[in-house]
């Protein structure tokens, strides 16, 4: 399709126009390939793309703690908050499960094991939940600048480890109050985080490529995790549920899957690391083994990671499309 | 054959170097839950009639625009409300994907809009350093040229500590110019931002501006006060309905657009 009107207007009068084009088989895209320009939408060699991911970690933070303080200044407590709501979390469950279902049953100090599981299992299923809107709610941003789109989920799985650090001296101070002593052990503490967080980030740029293209899983999403939580073991012992004479002692495949569930692997070794008694429960019923447990643990953490970035990446031409 | 269009449209100067290429371009936006009952019955029988998304239509906003801009050009692009202005500086910004065609650019082009706003929640400050951040600049960049870009945006007193959700149009505009412009860019989209600034702002950035050009490669600048175009550019592009309906230069472009706006 020609434009007559434009042919019209322009009548050889216009600054710098020539009567007849040099090339008269160029196509503009191959003209701009001489020129060495480049196509403005397209996405950069992955090499690149990292090294620009990079480039923005300053970017990721200040992303992370800008939106960690927005948060809360609408409230008049503010950044109380941050650690009220874990503490608040903590007596909900306790109430509920401590005291009223008394769930408590074999595992001893059932509340350290709770709020360990509910503060561990709740920050990879956050950083699912916000990483799943991270492209949508950001959509000013992605059109007004130009940055790798991988920060955002990054910068959302930041935000939840900045949330969770709190949570945490909440977390210590319950430990302490329930008589743990201090052990080398609980050092082992330090990687599972670690670990954890490129699963969360993993998993968060997945579901950041969905959400951006499909919001319906943004609907989907609470009620996948309500039922991983409760897959995860996170309320109750799964090692218990598992003794010789249970029911999924029949169904050995099931309980191997179970043990494979990351929700499972990170919650537990938490629990591992910085709750001796209920170390020495688990060991007593002789149902896992923890160096498997460690090697899931860092597989689903290096798998995740890996793919999940891979998979962002290749759609990162795309986000931000009308 | 497939090479007529582009030789037919767009003329070439072999003595000058491109900066932007725009080849055959089109823009497709896609709105979902346009128009339907909007309850979960009419949902359902979308769903079994095998529609796939709540009501998806698609708005062509740029449909087959070429042309070439050199280096050193100050383009104006002009046309009435919903003509595709912004979308097409969002598009040489490679902000939005072409639907067909392509843009082709030298170095990132970076784009200064309206609604470029970073974050409402967050004060002048945290903005000022997150923009920063975000176009590539390091930490001590970004200390360095903190004051430039506050006093640039002339913010009275303590504003700067104040989120932007208590800016007015014109303040955040200012500051979204200020930080935006902190940078050199190779190619600067300008979508109205200048439009809301008073007229002390508008000669300052009109200087700023001009550096920028000197610098860079080129500027392409929207705005519905036509002099302030006419008196920044010295090439205009009217686009209709996300067509070419004219280019060349700025005082024969604005006439005939006055002429046919009927202003
Ligand atoms: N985000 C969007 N989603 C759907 N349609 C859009 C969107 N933005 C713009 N449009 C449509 O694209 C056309 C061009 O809009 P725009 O580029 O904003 O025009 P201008 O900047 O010239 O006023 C209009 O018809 C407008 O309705
Ligand atoms: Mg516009």
């Amino acid at each position: 399709m020609s434009h007559p009107e434009r042919l019209g207007s322009l009548g050889g009068e216009s600054v710098g126009t020539i009567a007849e084009p040099p090339h008269v088989n160029d196509t503009l895209a191959a003209y701009a390939a001489r020129y060495g320009l480049k196509q403005s939408a397209a996405r950069p060699t992955l090499r690149k793309y990292i090294q620009d991911v990079w480039a923005r970690r300053n970017f990721i933070w200040a992303f992370a703690s800008a939106k960690n303080i927005s948060m809360y200044t609408e409230s008049r407590l503010g950044q109380l908050w941050q650690l009220l709501t874990p503490i608040l979390n903590v007596a909900v469950y306790f109430l509920i499960f401590g005291v009223l279902l008394s769930g408590r049953g074999a595992i001893p100090d059932y509340l350290p094991f709770l709020v360990t599981g509910v503060f561990m299992f709740g920050f990879t299923q956050r950083s699912i939940t916000s990483g799943s809107k991270s492209v949508g709610t950001n959509l000013s941003l992605i059109r007004a600048l130009h940055f790798p789109r991988a920060t955002l989920p990054l910068a959302i799985a930041v935000v939840e480890l900045q949330q969770l650090l709190l949570s945490l001296v909440v977390l210590l101070a319950i430990v302490v109050c329930f008589g743990e002593p201090f052990t080398l052990n609980m050092l082992l503490f330090v990687p599972v985080l670690m670990l954890q967080l490129m699963f969360n980030i993993g998993a968060s740029l997945v579901v950041a490529r969905i959400g951006a293209f499909n919001r319906d899983i943004t609907q989907l999403l609470p009620f996948i995790m309500r039922t991983w939580l409760y897959l995860s073991g996170v309320i109750f012992s799964l090692p218990s549920l598992m003794k010789p004479g249970s029911k999924l002692s029949h169904h050995p495949w099931a309980a191997e899957l179970l043990k494979a569930n990351p929700g499972y692997v990170y919650v537990e070794l938490s629990r591992n690391a910085l709750l001796g008694k209920y170390r020495h429960h688990v060991q007593g019923l002789n149902l896992e083994a923890t160096s498997q447990m460690w090697l899931y643990g860092v597989a689903w953490a290096v798998i995740a990671l890996v793919g999940g970035f891979l998979y962002f990446y290749r759609a990162e031409e795309r986000y931000g499309r009308g | 054959m497939a090479d007529t269009k582009v030789r037919d449209a767009v003329r070439i100067d072999p003595n000058r170097e491109p900066i932007v290429v725009v080849d055959d371009l089109h823009i497709i936006y896609r709105v979902f839950g346009a128009g339907g009952k909007g309850n979960a019955a009419s949902a359902f029988s979308r769903i079994l009639r095998r529609e796939s998304r709540p009501s998806m239509t698609e708005v062509h906003a740029i449909k087959g625009l070429s042309f070439v801009v050199y280096r050193g050009e100050a383009v104006g692009i002009i046309g009435t409300n919903g003509s595709g202005k912004s979308t097409l500086l969002k598009a040489i910004a490679g902000l939005l994907p072409p639907h067909s065609g392509g843009v082709y650019t030298d170095g990132q082009p970076s784009l200064l809009g309206v609604n470029a706003a970073l974050m409402k929640d967050l004060t002048g400050e945290r903005n000022i350093v997150l923009g920063c951040l975000a176009m590539g600049m390091s930490p001590q960049e970004t200390r360095a040229k903190y004051k430039e870009i506050v006093d640039f945006a002339g913010l009275k007193e303590g504003f700067i500590q104040y989120p932007m959700r208590t800016y007015s149009s014109g303040m955040g505009a200012r500051l979204r110019f200020a930080i935006a412009a902190a940078k050199t860019h190779d190619v600067l989209l300008i979508d109205e931002a200048l439009a809301t600034g008073d007229a002390k702002f508008k000669v300052k950035s009109k200087r700023r501006i001009e550096e920028l050009r000197r610098e860079a490669g080129a500027v392409f600048l929207v705005a519905h006060q036509l002099d302030v175009v006419k008196e920044t550019c010295d090439r205009v592009i009217w686009i209709d309905e996300g067509r070419m309906h004219m280019d060349g230069e700025p005082n024969e472009v604005i006439a005939a657009y006055t002429a046919a706006t009927g202003k």
